[in-house]
């Protein structure tokens, strides 16, 4: 009895230290991925559609072609974007990550610093088809200019400016407003019996972002220089983040229980009617999911300035978009390269951008007429003739929380009816800069 | 092959177990020389309690202290996301990170003060209301009713429910437009002027408090109740009749036998409301409103959000640290405070 209880203890210690031992990363392949799992891969996708019930359904489908067409088995996880950059995070310091994974095109830089991706050099990407299939913009978004890029792009998008037709017949507006100045003016008149002209997500630190970041280049300015080094506390930086926030602090066209959305309640405010316009990239799968039909609301371009602005100054998106990777500890990497490929593929791009409403990447792809229709034309044409992407610079993703954290603690400065000054917006923003790590 | 056989020993002692008086009576030397020869059936039961202690030793060892040498270790090295892939490679920083922690004249360490004093307000007073409610409601239910039992259950399903579900609910009951807090307090009650945030701004420390003390009070009531259930009925009976009312049965009763209790029981809470993530994290998401930044949640954020991972583990050995201090003397404090009230 006593041998036995002492053998289990003994098996009890050495099961551990197995375990520690696995745990300690002994599946390194050593960097460049291996090809000892040919079989079977791993893909974590971002939630793109309404919910991620949805996207399983949407991508089981098409990964059972790829199935039959390869003989490899794709096991899907469908990652909520709160939850995604973490997990990537973790993958990387572990290296027990998925084979394939889709990543925020604005992390590309960051997550490419890491060196936990695949570079895509010119070998990786003739497995694919060749770089030059790819519109030139999204490949831009995806790693750090002068490097091999970190992802491939897989769906584009921009912003457009959603409205709500009845809403705005109502007030008597018969175009969607063009300009900053029309917007205010238009959402003043919107702004009334508990119904609010636009739709914002102030505690969301990512749209933040990509709502500031467009008004800074409209203002000439960016949030980084050429060196890549923060520059947040500029006159014009600060005036985007000002104009942005006075939307609710001084034009009172935003509804204050704003301030706390972070979870896409600004849409749904929208598809029932209590907003009459929001700034979102492609929404419209998520607004027919909410029982609006397409018939309710309108796309218009992102407004600019009064007046006739430069060209650089004439920006009225952020490149967004998804961008997929292949993570250098894959053990299917020829498999992943496969995979890529057939996502990648004309085919594959005009079923999934067509499902979720983005643009593809592909140039080939984008030239089905689906992509021409009124709603997805704007975002096109936006991607294609106005759109700027982020700054690729390492620290990016620190820029999104710091920056995005400034903006949100505005909006609650404002949702409690305290002033939104320039002095206290360059506060916030200098404070923003002084947490980047130097 | 059979085993050994061993010569017959006494049986062992448990501690506390009483012992037999003609033992008791003997003194002198340890009983070495009774002891035979060291035979290998003899080392082996010598060992074995040591052998029994190894897994315990192991997993602590692998849990706890590991992790803890990679975390000190980790402070003193530039670990950005240049080097998180193999943090072993990332450069010496020296003393950088604990000079950028405590260096409360730039913004890191300024707000790490900031989140510090928070974080210890935040305590004391989700400390002292789990107490307050637990030792109430502990001594209320002592009295045997109709439906004591039911009620005791009830009283312990916060302490059952899985943290991120209740506190998701609590999040939504919290939203300002739709719910169920504003609902209450606003359109029933009629209280105050415009609907109040409690998610961002200055309210949402008193959101935080709520759960955590709506989280915490019933594993005080659990405690309390286990250490009342120990008091002599005696006592209150013969206090009774001495002519003691109700109030100063607990003052002079109730909470002197609850002492050590009570001991255990404000430590335990202090360290888990102190360290708590859960609760900020899943109420505020990555970034917290600056009223409600908890230390916990700061240092994530420097690790996690921020990636200044070795900044981060910096400050988690300052809090470890200050906790080891606050810890010690608390101890230290009581059982002094013990002694006095013993002799």
């Amino acid at each position: 009895m006593r041998r036995l209880r002492a053998a289990a203890a003994f098996a009890t210690v050495t099961a551990l230290a197995a375990t520690a031992s696995a745990c300690g990363g002994g599946s390194d392949t050593g960097g460049a991925g291996g090809n000892d799992s040919p079989k079977s891969l791993t893909y974590w996708a971002s939630n793109q559609g309404p919910n991620i019930e949805a996207d399983k359904k949407i991508l089981t489908a098409e990964l059972k072609k790829f199935e039959q067409q390869s003989g490899i088995k794709v096991k899907l996880e469908v990652v909520p974007w709160s939850d995604l950059l973490n997990r990537i995070l973790t993958a990387t310091t572990s290296g027990q990550g998925p084979d394939v994974l889709n990543i925020g095109n604005t992390w590309s830089a960051s997550l490419q610093a890491t060196g936990a991706l695949l570079p895509w050099d010119g070998a990786a990407f003739d497995a694919i088809g060749g770089r030059a299939r790819f519109a030139d913009s999204a490949v831009a978004a995806a790693g750090a200019p002068g490097k091999d890029p970190a992802a491939v792009p897989l769906y584009s998008l921009s912003y457009a400016l959603y409205y709500n037709k009845k809403m705005f017949a109502d007030a008597g507006i018969a175009k969607p407003p063009a300009t900053w100045d029309e917007l205010v003016a238009d959402g003043k008149r919107l702004s009334r019996d508990g119904k609010w002209a636009l739709g914002a997500e102030g505690a969301n630190l990512a749209n933040n972002i990509h709502q500031v970041f467009v008004l800074g280049k409209q203002h000439g300015a960016d949030f980084f220089d050429s060196a890549g080094k923060p520059t947040f506390t500029s006159d014009g930086a600060v005036a985007a983040v000002k104009q942005y926030v006075d939307f609710m602090a001084k034009d009172k066209i935003v509804a204050p229980g704003s301030a706390e959305y972070a979870q896409n309640q600004s849409l749904r405010d929208f598809s029932t009617g209590r907003t009459a316009m929001v700034l979102w990239q492609a929404a419209a799968s998520t607004f027919a999911a909410q029982g609006m039909k397409p018939e309710d609301w309108g796309v218009a371009t992102v407004p600019v300035p009064a007046g006739t602005p430069d060209a650089a100054r004439n920006v009225n998106s952020m490149v967004a978009g998804i961008n997929i990777s292949v993570f250098k500890n894959t053990h299917n990497r020829e498999g992943a390269l496969k995979f890529v490929k057939f996502m990648t593929s004309d085919e594959e791009q005009k079923i999934l951008n067509r499902t979720y409403g983005s643009i593809p990447p592909v140039k080939a792809a984008q030239q089905d007429p689906v992509f021409g229709a009124p709603d997805t034309s704007v975002l096109k044409e936006t991607l294609l003739k106005s759109a700027a992407p982020l700054p690729q610079v390492p620290e990016e993703s620190q820029f999104e929380t710091a920056v995005g954290t400034a903006v949100k603690d505005l909006w609650a400065d404002a949702a409690a009816g305290r002033a939104v000054t320039t002095e206290s917006v360059k506060a916030a923003l200098t404070k923003a800069q002084q947490q980047m790590p130097k | 092959m059979s085993a050994p056989v061993t010569p017959p020993t006494p049986a062992p002692t448990a501690v506390g177990a009483q012992v037999p008086p003609e033992r008791a009576e003997r003194s002198g030397p340890p009983r070495a020389r009774r002891r035979g020869p060291r035979t290998p059936g003899r080392i082996r039961r010598a060992s074995l309690p040591y052998l029994l202690l190894l897994p315990a030793l192991a997993l602590e060892l692998l849990i706890h202290l590991v992790p803890m040498v990679i975390g000190v270790v980790m402070s003193f090295k530039t670990l950005t996301q240049f080097y998180i892939r193999d943090w072993t490679t990332a450069p010496w920083a020296g003393f950088d990170n604990y000079r950028i922690s405590v260096d409360f004249s730039a913004p890191v360490g300024k707000d790490l003060l900031d989140s510090f004093v928070t974080t210890c307000l935040f305590t004391v007073a989700s400390v002292a209301l789990c107490w307050l409610l637990g030792t109430a409601a502990a001594v209320f239910m002592q009295e045997s009713f109709r439906g004591r039992g039911p009620l005791r259950a009830l009283f312990l399903v916060p302490y059952a429910l899985p943290v991120y579900a209740a506190v998701i609910t609590w999040a939504f009951m919290f939203q300002r437009d739709n719910g169920l807090v504003n609902h209450v307090l606003h359109d029933q009650l009629g209280l105050g002027g415009d609907r109040a945030f409690w998610l961002i701004g200055d309210n949402s420390l008193y959101a935080l408090l709520t759960v955590s003390v709506w989280k915490g009070w019933p594993f005080a009531f659990l405690i309390v109740t286990a250490g009342l259930q120990n008091i002599p009925k005696e006592l209150y009976e013969a206090a009774a009749i001495d002519g003691a009312g109700m109030w100063q049965q607990i003052r002079r009763i109730t909470l002197p036998a609850l002492r050590p209790v009570n001991q255990v029981l404000v430590l335990v809470l202090f360290l888990w409301t102190f360290n708590d993530f859960n609760t900020p994290y899943v109420l505020f998401g990555r970034s917290a409103p600056k009223a409600a930044d908890l230390v916990s949640l700061h240092i994530y954020q420097s690790s996690f959000v921020t990636w200044n991972f070795g900044t981060g583990a910096a400050m988690s050995v300052l809090l470890v640290l200050f906790l080891l201090v606050v810890t010690g003397g608390y101890l230290l404090l009581t059982s002094r405070g013990r002694k006095s009230a013993d002799a």
